[in-house]
């Protein structure tokens, strides 16, 4: 569109042709007032608050439907208009209850903010106020009616955004209300209630205290908290979601999701789990002291020094009486990067062992092997970011179930169809809710991916319109893995491709090599740098031979061959079904939060930290990094980095090779203190030190610093040494294409090593029953004895 | 069924066959029936609409709006099917001119959609009659029916080869807003009837996103005559600007009440006295509200004007939808505010802010005005409401309800103060129960 020129409060302007004149007022700084509009859903022109003058117009105009005009003068401010604003206001609070000290929005209120602006503040109504009760239509979303102004933004990013419908409006003129999909005379406990994917999307679309958050509501006031920005720790998709936290007795506590700053890639969104799911952290069984298993088979809690000192000196034992090889350490898909490497760091060159693995959600070492030195049509990397399926022109979805799976995959996906006519094309075979979405749909029996794959190389209307894209993102699920992914990627050889994985950072996970047959960055055993500065670290050199995977470790186990195993953050004997008698010949060490199915087999357990409460980086299922940033605290509980040093340090290694600390990489001769001048963690850094730390100017003088490990990833790991530390400080996300040098040597995997956590909206692996809102979620799901979403056709 | 009036000054064009029995297709017929229409297929569109903007037909909805320059908006080309809509959602207080239309004469209608069709390029037309009309719907089916028995409606209509229409009908359910023409189209394409932005207006994006020409049944029944008697006649029967004559609905405190169809300019003043016969009873005349209830009220002394558009809207009201209300000495203004009120409050669609609560705090406020807990704020209140809420709202109901109201407090006042003072006309046309002594004034 062309540029066109206007004239807005004397301001000369210029906009492309077509841009709304709240839109283009708003790039020039000149903010519009209105409760209706929303950027990205439907006009409505409804609530008459961003009414200004247009010169020539018969009356006052609304910036929200009028487009910029050649010519167009405009003024935004005058008294005609803070009157006509003023008015409305005055009605609207006419019938508002006017409970601001109470209500949840107090001091977030839109229209708090307007009547501060404006000045409504007398009455002239003598008729009480019409009073309508408040309505709980699910464990998370109330509505309080007699808030409500009728904006409309609810039922639209329901309808719109969600593609749900849930929401509507009942009734005429003043008796409108809005009404959820499920009437009380349906309902079990005759109550109006929401039958959806209870996001909570429409709570931080409401301008006012309307919608409220059952988990929140009446908890606290907004200015008591602390909002930290950071990444969800449930699904791969990598959305922020913005913590409010408040002090409690025993360290900081989570009271508030939501993401209405629209921080992070997600911008508006945020599912059910982003939003409510961080109630696990407080659950009542959380473990907060370290457990050491007596001679009478109990756990028993014991200092920290004791719990360490044991579980250092026996893995060196066991290590140096039984050897290297028969240790193996299993990673989780929800550390950060930092911890991720760090842990096989400590396998490979601690203990001396590649028996490294982790609960692996989707075939990331064929993905970047079979995209190795390839790039698309102009040049660039194949790897697509969750951007590309913000953004790209056409996308062709392969197996998943984005809705339930990765839920902002799937909002990313129906927003480029709705707002940009994206092309969508998908083969599954389910009909997923996607497929309404979709151009064309192509079914797939079920384990037949393969079939499908060949399909693509014969002429049909599918395979034709796929391949007439130019400009493809593949996303694929985890139905793909192995030969027959590889083969994908060779049928489409121009196409970007990304893998749909479960959990916060199971593609760092893999990205840091926590696997048994590559190094980071999938780099070769043998022969690669890493491999031999692994070795100068290391008590001895790093095996070439590929370690057990995981569940190698555990047939090992059974047969006797394992003395210990040292989990970090994952549930393997509950995840992959494994007899629990497997490890009684093995010394188990354990870090988790909760006494899992396989915490209580342990000998040690660790109370760990969760990703609320720590800080480094994470990689989504896509490979956009973010960093992670410490919001809540809890007494009692390590992070999963600090453990793994100190038990390196207990284990008699030299914590320096580990983590490099101290003035200067690596400084001969200083001595590293245990984060004393710095604090145990680098929590939320002020704008100095994020500066100094940017600019690599700050020494790292605590061996529980996660940016040292940063340093180390960003200089040996293929892909990350591209990072921006300031995009990254700034809380931007990026993109990483892992450039695999070409030496990778990939054993033959068994398929069954990547299980996908077939989670739902209102599942996230072993923290699902840990979470009081999902449990609720869950039932109330459950007694909605119809299905009232819209129907797919 | 209202009986027929008729008056020497009337000038009969669009309502010519009343009571003649032209519901039957055979008698239409022999009235001159489906002539014009085969006129429009020889001469072709443009023919049509030039015919049309030579009429001076103004849109007798009520806005007035040049009909023919109307079907000239739509574009010749579209991608998506074009399509006529006929408006017979008259819910105007006041209002029941389409009423006898459809009752006396539903070819004329139906005729009129077919040249409107023709002069656009349209295959289809909607005749979408209001809710409370269900029972004229039967007579509209019917002859819908009959003029495909006779293969005027389908496919190669009149024998003409490729010449295909279809007329589909539909009633609302009882709501006023959808008598404006987006909101209609919502509730036509089964959605709530709520207003749509514009533009873009619906000659261009109309029903099911098509470019649309959507007009009044008594506009649309007036295109065979006009085709029939030729434009620049039709125009010659009316005043400057104001082709044409009109079906005026005189009600409220005259002899004879009634629908007559008189000259666009004809004396607002004849059409009480001469037409109507007076005021009821030898009573003295009130006020008069000119043009359905949502015109601004003109005293008694303010009735010396013509019953056109443009004069209308000089003496500071509007023709509107043509229906006269005539309020004798006996009606006091408070109460027919408050009864003007209630229905634009029942009636908001509750859309924009403005109109919802606007309309709503108006009536609460009025109601107990009525009930005798006013005080003199409250007048100035209401003006104040009234005031804010003319030209903010999203459609023009929100301006519907603002106008009377204005009109009420400005020109009676005094009646307003004295009502006060207890000096009632006592017409107690409406039951409201007292609510007593006002609670928590200024509750926030």
């Amino acid at each position: 569109m062309p540029d066109v020129n206007f004239i807005v409060d004397g301001k000369k302007l210029t906009a492309p042709a077509g841009t709304l004149l709240i839109d283009a007022c708003k790039s020039a700084g000149i903010e519009i007032p209105a409760f209706c509009y929303y950027p990205g859903l439907s006009l409505q022109a409804a609530c008459r608050m961003c009414v200004v003058r247009i010169e020539k117009a018969p009356k006052l105009g609304t910036a929200c439907t009028t487009t910029v005009a050649e010519g167009m003068n405009v003024t935004t401010e005058s008294p005609e208009i803070a009157q006509a604003r003023k008015a409305t206001l005055q009605l609207l609070l006419g019938n508002h209850p006017l409970d601001c000290p109470v209500c949840d929005a107090g001091g977030e209120c839109e229209l708090q903010d307007m009547t501060f602006k404006y000045g409504a503040a007398d009455s002239f109504y003598a008729e009480p106020k019409n009073h309508r009760e408040e309505q709980k239509w699910s464990p998370v979303v109330y509505f309080d009616r007699p808030r409500c102004i009728l904006c409309y933004r609810c039922v639209r990013m329901c309808g719109e955004g969600m593609d749900i419908f849930a929401l509507g409006v009942q009734n005429r003129g003043s008796s409108s209300i809005i009404a959820p999909n499920v009437a009380p005379s349906e309902s079990p406990d005759h109550m109006a209630a929401l039958d959806c994917e209870q996001c909570g999307m429409c709570i931080d679309a409401c301008p006012v205290g309307a919608l409220t958050s059952g988990t929140y509501r009446y908890k606290t006031r907004p200015w008591e908290m602390n909002h930290v920005a950071t990444v969800c720790t449930h699904c791969g998709d990598g959305c922020k979601t913005t913590l409010g936290v408040r002090s409690v007795n025993e360290g900081s506590e989570i009271v508030r999701g939501d993401n209405r700053d629209k921080s992070g890639m997600n911008g508006d969104f945020l599912c059910n789990k982003g939003r409510y799911a961080f109630d696990f952290a407080n659950n009542i069984e959380r473990l907060s002291s370290p457990l050491v298993r007596q001679s009478d088979g109990k756990l028993k809690p014991v200092s920290w020094e004791e719990a360490l000192t044991f579980a250092g000196k026996k893995l060196r034992e066991l290590r140096d009486a039984k050897g290297a090889n028969s240790i193996g350490v299993i990673g989780s898909n929800r550390t950060t990067n930092e911890e991720s490497y760090l842990l096989q760091k400590f396998a490979r060159t601690v203990i001396g062992t590649n028996n490294i693995d982790h609960h692996r959600t989707a075939d990331f070492v064929t993905l970047a092997t079979a995209l190795q030195g390839t790039t698309t049509a102009d040049g660039k990397p194949r790897f697509a970011s969750q951007r590309c399926v913000e953004k790209s022109p056409a996308i062709l979805l392969i197996g998943g179930d984005p809705t339930n799976e990765a839920p902002l995959t799937a909002w990313n996906i129906r927003t480029n169809v709705r707002l940009n006519k994206a092309r969508l094309y998908v083969a599954n075979h389910q009909d997923i809710k996607l497929k309404r979405q979709a151009k064309a749909f192509a079914p797939v029996a079920e384990f037949g991916y393969a079939a499908f794959i060949d399909s693509l190389a014969s002429a049909n209307d599918f395979s034709t319109a796929v391949k007439a894209e130019e400009k493809l993102v593949v996303v694929v699920g985890n139905e793909l893995r192995g030969g027959e992914l590889a083969k994908l990627i060779a049928a489409l050889p121009h196409a970007k491709f990304a893998l749909l994985a479960d959990y916060a950072n199971s593609r760092g996970a893999s990205d840091m090599g926590v696997l048994p047959d590559v190094l980071p960055g999938y780099q070769s055993l043998k022969g690669s740098t890493l491999a031999s500065e692994y070795g100068a670290a290391g008590q001895s050199q790093v095996a070439d031979a590929p370690g057990l995977d995981l569940l190698g470790m555990f047939d090992a186990a059974s047969a006797g061959h394992l003395s210990a195993l040292y989990v970090v953050g994952s549930n393997p004997i509950k995840r992959f079904g494994i007899d629990a008698s497997a490890l009684k010949n093995t010394f188990v060490i354990v870090q988790d939060m909760f006494l899992t199915e396989t915490a209580v087999l342990a000998d040690v357990v660790f109370p760990a930290a969760n990703l609320y409460e720590k800080a480094g980086s994470v990689t989504n299922s896509y490979g956009d990094l973010q960093l992670v940033a410490k919001a809540a605290d809890k007494a009692g509980v390590r992070s999963d980095f600090e453990l793994i040093v100190r038990l390196a340090d207990k284990f008699g290694h030299d914590v320096k090779t580990l983590v490099p600390f101290g003035k200067g990489l690596r400084a001969a001769g200083m001595s590293g203190d245990m984060g004393q001048t710095r604090g145990a963690q680098s929590g939320e850094a002020d704008r100095h030190s994020v500066w100094l730390t940017a600019n690599n100017l700050e020494p790292k003088l605590s061996p529980f610093d996660p940016f040292a490990i940063l340093d180390e990833i960003q200089r040996v790991v293929p892909g990350y040494d591209k990072l921006l530390r300031l995009q990254l400080l700034s809380g931007n996300d990026q993109h990483i294409a892992p450039a695999a040098s070409g030496l990778v040597q990939i054993q033959t995997g068994r398929k069954d090593l990547v299980l996908p956590a077939a989670d739902t909206l209102f599942t996230s692996g072993s923290l699902t029953r840990f979470s009081p809102m999902l449990q609720d979620v869950q039932r109330h799901q459950a007694s909605e004895h119809t299905d009232h979403l819209a129907s797919a056709d | 069924m209202p009986t027929l009036v008729s008056h020497p000054d009337e000038v009969k064009v669009v309502s010519r066959r009343f009571g003649m029995g032209a519901t039957d297709i055979d008698k239409y017929i022999e009235l001159d029936g489906y002539k014009a229409v085969q006129k429009a297929i020889e001469n072709g569109p443009e023919w049509i609409v030039n015919e049309m903007k030579a009429s001076g037909l103004r849109g007798r909805g009520g806005a007035g709006f040049p009909t023919g320059m109307k079907w000239s908006f739509v574009p010749k080309v579209s991608e998506k099917p074009k399509y006529v809509l006929v408006n017979g959602d008259e819910s105007e207080p006041g209002t029941c001119k389409d009423h006898v239309l459809f009752l006396h004469d539903p070819h004329s209608v139906i005729e009129g959609t077919m040249i409107a069709g023709l002069a656009i390029g349209s295959k289809v037309g909607f005749i979408y009659l209001r809710g409370e009309y269900r029972y004229l719907l039967k007579i509209v089916e019917k002859a819908v029916a009959d003029a495909y028995a006779k293969g005027y409606l389908g496919k190669n209509i009149f024998g003409k080869e490729g010449v295909d229409f279809d007329i589909i009908t539909q009633t609302g359910a009882g709501a006023y807003e959808v008598g404006e023409e987006s909101a209609l189209m919502e509730s036509l394409e089964g959605k709530r009837g709520v207003p749509r932005i514009k533009p873009p207006f619906p000659a261009v994006v109309g029903l099911y996103g098509g470019p649309t020409v959507i007009n009044n049944a008594e506009t649309i029944a007036n295109a065979p005559h006009i085709l029939l008697m030729g434009g620049e006649a039709y125009a010659k029967l009316g005043s400057e600007r104001n082709g044409g004559t009109r079906l005026f609905g005189i009600s409220g405190h005259v002899e004879r009440p009634g629908v007559y169809e008189l000259p666009m300019g004809y004396s607002m003043r004849d059409a009480i006295y001469k037409v109507a016969g007076g005021i009821k009873d030898g009573k003295k005349l009130k006020a008069v509200v000119p043009g359905g209830s949502s015109c601004p009220v003109l005293k008694a002394d303010e009735i010396d004007v013509g019953l056109d558009f443009d004069q209308m809207a000089k003496a500071g009201t509007m023709l509107g939808s043509g229906g006269i209300v005539v309020l004798d000495e006996s009606v006091s203004i408070v109460e027919f505010a408050l009864r003007t009120i209630r229905f634009y409050q029942h009636e908001s669609c509750g859309w924009c802010i403005p109109c919802r609560e606007g309309t709503d705090w108006i009536k609460k406020t009025l109601t107990r005005f009525h009930a005798g807990g006013g005080n003199k704020k409250d007048i100035d209140n209401i003006q104040y409401l009234a005031e804010n809420m003319m030209g903010r709202t999203f459609c023009p109901l929100g301006d519907a309800a603002a106008m009377p109201t204005l009109g009420f407090v400005k020109k009676f006042r005094s009646e307003f103060e004295e009502y006060l003072e207890g000096k009632r006309v006592e017409h107690p046309l409406i039951q409201i129960t007292p609510i007593g002594e006002p609670a928590l004034a200024g509750a926030h």
